[in-house]
């Protein structure tokens, strides 16, 4: 139940239960504590198949790295980009931001007032105008003035409305006539209190736009995300961020081992860099 | 992805039903394919656990054992319970002891109460009342600056004071500020926070104990997992909510913690949030939900979409053109392009009650890659033949079928189909006319 209560979803209940009946009765524990121990190694090697696929990226002098993140509505994305522009700057990279949401009210405001906060340039068009064209200009602003990090904000979108989607196909096409393999980041954000429509979310973006990287936001709350280990089990994609509050810096790269520790087992603190 | 719980249940007791006589255990069967229908829709445990209790006990009073369709009879119970439990009957919003009507809305952090703040606003305009927006979340960058621009939109007016102002004193001079002007009601907007935030809960308490409101609305996120249950009742506890405003359900989450919040707290889910646009708020039925929560279709849904496409008047030239026989394949690239616009054909599938087990046949066959290719090689067609297409000959086959990329034999291929829809439509509805078929068939 504690599993069930984490989001985790029916399956990979079962299957971690199954497994741990399997271990326990392969090895006669009969110890509950070990048998916790058996558990939670399973809970983080599934985590880390998926964290073993993240991939390390390399910044090229001369040549924006380019970040471009997505999510359905709500699950914080401007909030996030704040908090990657935090990270980036704190390994001394230089960053501008990219208003790709020209749809939401004030979406453009929201992305400035952080832009002012962190100090870093934020390329905007008006509210209704083409998401394409503002990263159009971005890629350029970027190139001009050497920005080694270039993060794009777009507009957030249900999985199941088809154009939408389409729509960060064709920004991605938009980057690649620049750089050729911008994105090199796509980052799909997710809500932790999201339940099983988790995962249906994110093989949705993982069609339309390979995403590379997931981040799983509002880790502050009493949620677990445990959407995290059906994701991971299903598409093997990453997860390599959580957010955990409102401020810049309320982010952390993911481990397995202290997000399992913390949230499931309530042992130690989750791990903050 | 899922498969509906009355597939499984028709596996689960439709291969027992051979036997003559289902055992108890054959139910205990049942139960667990129900519990684990309502937990994959996000329904909370503790709250599945209970209501597969209920299940259970009616389950075994209705005799299932004897039923010659147990599966139906297991899951007509099951929808009756949902539904018991969703709210039979439509909640309107509390009329106040006295104007103007106070709307608070409240709620985790993107979970679209602005959005609906802005979306009850025109709902209640449309009622002729004329509605204001207070602006009381001073916390999220450009949130205030978000409602300005939405009032703006839809011309109703928002009272803010920057985001220097406490949230308690802004919705205070709000309140004020429309009692001046005999504005009614007032929709406060404010800030997302979680549950466990105690200086934060603590705000909407005194906000509520200074303004007083008619309603405190929760809004929450249909896409919401296990925790909807610890999130809604820490702000009942706190605030005594009135009404819940479940958002997102334009997309494909099953919405399973509305049911979760209702059967803990109590509380009617009085709007459901259905799109991004400014009218896209929806009263609440339960029994559309109820067959979400399930999978079973969402015949509904599927045909306001499709609503959304089609205006009538395009409908009854498309009804009379069809009975006429002059149905030609400049109307069925139409149409075709419109089921595309509703979304992938797997989801529009999906939401077809009854369908369940041919789905996944029926998947396999059509993809969106067909559409793809009829639509080639009616485009490669001039506009004559399209509306003639007895006329296509042979030789029009060929340039046609050079013309679209593909082979000769696609493009007769969709003309004998076409030929053949069109012969049917034409039965159909003159069948319809008559009277003969069951309205809403032809």
């Amino acid at each position: 139940m504690l599993l069930i209560q984490a989001d985790l979803g029916w399956d990979i209940s079962q299957q971690l239960v199954a497994e741990l009946r399997a271990s326990v009765d392969a090895n006669g524990i009969a110890d509950a504590p070990v048998a916790k121990e058996f558990l939670r190694n399973d809970m983080v090697r599934l985590l880390e198949l998926a964290t073993r696929n993240r991939k390390i990226k390399i910044l090229q002098r001369g040549v924006p790295f380019v970040v471009m993140v997505a999510g359905v509505n709500g699950v914080g994305k401007t909030t996030s980009i704040a908090k990657l522009t935090a990270y980036h700057q704190r390994f001394g990279r230089t960053v501008m931001l990219a208003a790709g949401d020209t749809f939401r009210a004030a979406a453009i405001d929201q992305l400035k007032v952080w832009g002012e906060r962190l100090n870093v340039p934020v390329i905007a068009q008006a509210q209704g105008s083409d998401p394409a064209a503002v990263v159009f200009d971005a890629m350029l602003a970027a190139h001009n003035r050497n920005i080694d990090v270039l993060i794009v904000d777009t507009a957030g979108r249900l999985h199941t409305k088809s154009n939408l989607m389409d729509e960060l196909s064709k920004i991605r096409k938009v980057m690649q006539r620049h750089v050729p393999d911008a994105p090199q980041e796509v980052l799909l954000v997710i809500d932790a209190t999201t339940g099983q429509n988790g995962l249906v979310q994110a093989k949705e973006f993982a069609s339309s736009v390979a995403i590379t990287d997931i981040m799983i936001s509002k880790l502050d709350g009493t949620s677990k995300g445990g959407i995290a280990f059906a994701v991971a089990r299903e598409l093997g994609t990453p997860i390599s961020y959580i957010g955990t509050g409102e401020k810049a810096v309320d982010l952390a790269e993911f481990h397995p081992e202290s997000y399992v520790d913390s949230l499931f087992f309530g042992e130690g603190e989750l791990q903050q860099d | 992805m899922f498969d509906s719980l009355s597939d499984r249940l028709t596996e689960t007791l439709g291969r027992l039903s051979h036997k003559g006589r289902l055992t108890e255990g054959d139910v205990d069967d049942a139960m667990k394919e129900v519990r684990r229908a309502l937990l994959e829709a996000d329904v909370n445990f503790k709250v599945v656990k209970d209501f597969v209790t209920a299940v259970r006990e009616r389950a075994v009073g209705q005799d299932v054992l004897h039923s010659l369709t147990p599966a139906q009879t297991v899951i007509g119970i099951v929808n009756e319970e949902l539904v018991r439990i969703l709210g039979t009957e439509r909640e309107q919003l509390r009329a106040p002891d006295r104007p103007p009507q106070i709307l608070m809305m409240v709620g985790l952090q993107g979970s679209g109460k602005t959005t609906h703040t802005a979306k009850l606003a025109v709902h209640l305009r449309k009622q002729g009342r004329s509605p204001l927006l207070v602006a009381a979340d001073i916390y999220r960058a450009a949130a205030v600056n978000q409602l300005q621009a939405l009032g703006k939109q839809i011309n109703i007016p928002v009272y803010e004071e920057g985001t220097q102002a406490s949230p308690v004193q802004i919705a205070r001079n709000g309140v004020q500020f429309a009692r001046e002007r005999g504005l009614n009601p007032v929709i406060i907007d404010t800030a997302g926070r979680l549950q466990i935030d105690e200086p934060m809960m603590q705000e909407l308490v005194d906000v509520r104990k200074a303004v007083n409101p008619t309603e405190i609305l929760l809004v929450a996120d249909a896409m919401t997992g296990q925790e909807a249950v610890s999130v809604a009742s820490t702000f009942h506890e706190r605030l005594d909510v009135t009404g819940l405003i479940l958002t997102k359900m334009d997309g494909d989450a099953r919405g399973g913690a509305a049911l979760s919040i209702r059967s803990v707290t109590g509380v009617p889910i009085k709007f459901i949030g259905t799109g991004e646009k400014v009218d896209a708020l929806e009263p609440f039925y339960p029994d559309r939900l109820a067959q979400r929560i399930l999978g079973m279709g969402d015949i509904q849904s599927l045909v306001e979409r499709a609503r959304e496409q089609t205006d009538e008047q395009e409908a009854e030239k498309l009804q009379q053109k069809m009975e006429r026989g002059s149905f030609n394949l400049e109307d069925f690239l139409d149409q075709l392009q419109k089921i595309k616009k509703m979304g992938p054909l797997n989801q529009i599938l999906e939401m077809i009650p009854g369908l369940g087990s041919q789905l996944k046949q029926a998947k396999a066959q059509i993809s969106d890659d067909d559409y793809k290719q009829i639509e080639a090689i009616i485009q490669s067609m001039t506009p004559y033949e399209r509306t003639h297409p007895a006329k296509i000959d042979f030789s029009r086959r060929r340039r046609i079928a050079k013309g679209s990329g593909r082979n000769q034999g696609d493009v007769n291929q969709l003309i004998k189909q076409f030929e053949e829809m069109q012969r049917m439509m034409k039965q159909f509805s003159k069948m319809a006319r008559k009277g003969k078929m069951p309205k809403g068939f032809g």
